[in-house]
């Protein structure tokens, strides 16, 4: 066993809020260094565990803004057990493109979908308390929680995503210099 | 007349009538900006150019330089400033930069990743202004303009055509289309108009030449505004 096996190892848990998984795909090109990673960090509630509440944690990855119910609850649930939360692309830091909705009015948007598209079987917009309800404006996650440090990008490199955390996990304060600063 | 003053602790020369940011970009420094054009008066809206003169802050865009004034430019405090005033402008307008066709070529966006801006850290606005898609060949995203004026002026004085307008006040400013029913299409509004080339975000968009240039390729992709600024400094803003 090399040494830096035996060192106590980093929790780490990521969600989804109101994204669309990019972010955890630019994550995981982060290709071989998904090992290295492996080795220094162990990984809480996250897409890809499954671990289904988030247990006490060094480091949260949000990806998504803030749409519905379920969102907000899981966003908070996040910030409480994670000493430092980050925003994670471009929808967790200003909504993203699903913000595009807020100069829509919520209910129309809903009846479009679900009662006057044509060809449906059975219209209506779904009402099952199961569901979360939708907000009616999507928010960046920063007007729910306060958050440690932002990662732009839609979504952000692999490259980006894996000097943000290298840097963090190795104690420095991660800075994205000019060449891994994307917005878009 | 001509003399020297400091900039950042280094000599910078300039002729009588010379503003701080003409004589600081004469030399080779770089001052960030957004409303400034080196065709047009200075304008003074954004506030990305002020610097720190004898303690206090000033627009170098509109400031005569003097014989002998301090001035500092590139300092975390005037950074620090500037990034405040991005973050202003972000929130303040719909800049969704995945789905931008201006994304690339924007100075807004250039800026920020030149400031190391990674959020916008205010309450977003979201403001509900609609596009105009009525003229054949331009598109209008009213959502993103920074009130800049530089269409506004360029339409004006150089095209001699008064298409645009800033109307309201306070937050509720905007920009408008001078015709009867306020459309693009209603205007005698060219696609070879100076003023159709001259927005420095993602408002004033030529149709159906969007995402034409590749990533990688695009102007701010591979070095920053304060390099491209200064590659021609004469008549490039």
């Amino acid at each position: 066993m090399s040494q830096l096996d035996k060192k106590p190892r980093l929790r780490v848990a990521t969600t989804s809020l109101a994204g669309c998984f990019g972010c955890h795909m630019s994550f995981l090109d982060i290709d071989e260094h998904l090992f290295e990673l492996a080795r220094l960090v162990e990984f809480d509630r996250s897409p890809l565990t499954d671990i289904k509440e988030c247990g006490p944690c060094d480091i949260g990855l949000i990806e998504g803004g803030v749409c519905n119910a379920e969102n907000v609850h899981v966003l908070r649930a996040f910030r409480a057990n994670c000493k430092t939360l980050v925003a994670v692309g471009a929808c967790a830091i200003n909504g993203g493109l699903p913000a595009q909705r807020n100069h829509l009015e919520l209910e129309a948007c809903l009846r479009e979908v679900y009662e006057h598209r044509e060809g449906m079987d059975a219209p209506g917009v779904p009402n099952d308390p199961e569901l979360p309800l939708l907000l009616d404006k999507v928010h960046p996650i920063h007007e729910i929680v306060r958050v440690d440090y932002f990662i732009p990008g839609c979504p952000p490199s692999g490259e980006t995503i894996w000097k943000f955390l290298s840097d963090l996990i190795a104690g420095r304060t991660p800075r994205l210099s000019h060449e891994l600063l994307r917005f878009d | 007349m001509s003399g020297h003053f400091m900039f950042d602790g280094r000599p910078v020369p300039f002729e009588a009538g010379q503003t701080i940011l003409e004589a600081a970009r004469a030399a080779g420094h770089y001052i960030p900006h957004l409303c400034w054009h080196p065709d047009f008066p200075p304008h003074g809206s954004c506030k990305l150019c002020m610097v720190k003169v004898g303690g206090r802050h000033v627009s170098s865009c509109a400031l005569e330089a003097k014989e002998g004034m301090e001035v500092e430019s590139n300092t975390p405090e005037m950074n620090g400033e500037r990034r405040a005033l991005l973050q202003m402008l972000f929130v303040e307008g719909n800049h969704f930069c995945p789905s931008c066709e201006k994304s690339g070529n924007c100075q807004l966006q250039a800026q920020a990743y030149e400031l190391e801006m990674t959020s916008a850290r205010f309450d977003h606005f979201f403001p509900v202004r609609p596009v105009d898609a009525s003229h054949p060949d331009i598109l209008l995203d009213f959502n993103r303009c920074i009130f800049c004026e530089l269409c506004v002026r360029a339409s004006r004085d150089v095209d001699g055509k008064s298409v645009f307008a800033l109307t309201n006040r306070g937050i509720h400013k905007h920009l408008v289309v001078n015709a009867e029913s306020g459309q693009l299409g209603d205007t005698d509004f060219s696609a070879d108009d100076l003023a159709a080339n001259i927005c420095p975000v993602g408002v004033i968009l030529h149709k159906r030449v969007g995402f034409e240039v590749p990533i990688g390729e695009r102007t701010y992709d591979e070095v920053p505004i304060s390099v491209v600024s200064m590659r021609d400094k004469g008549s490039k803003p």
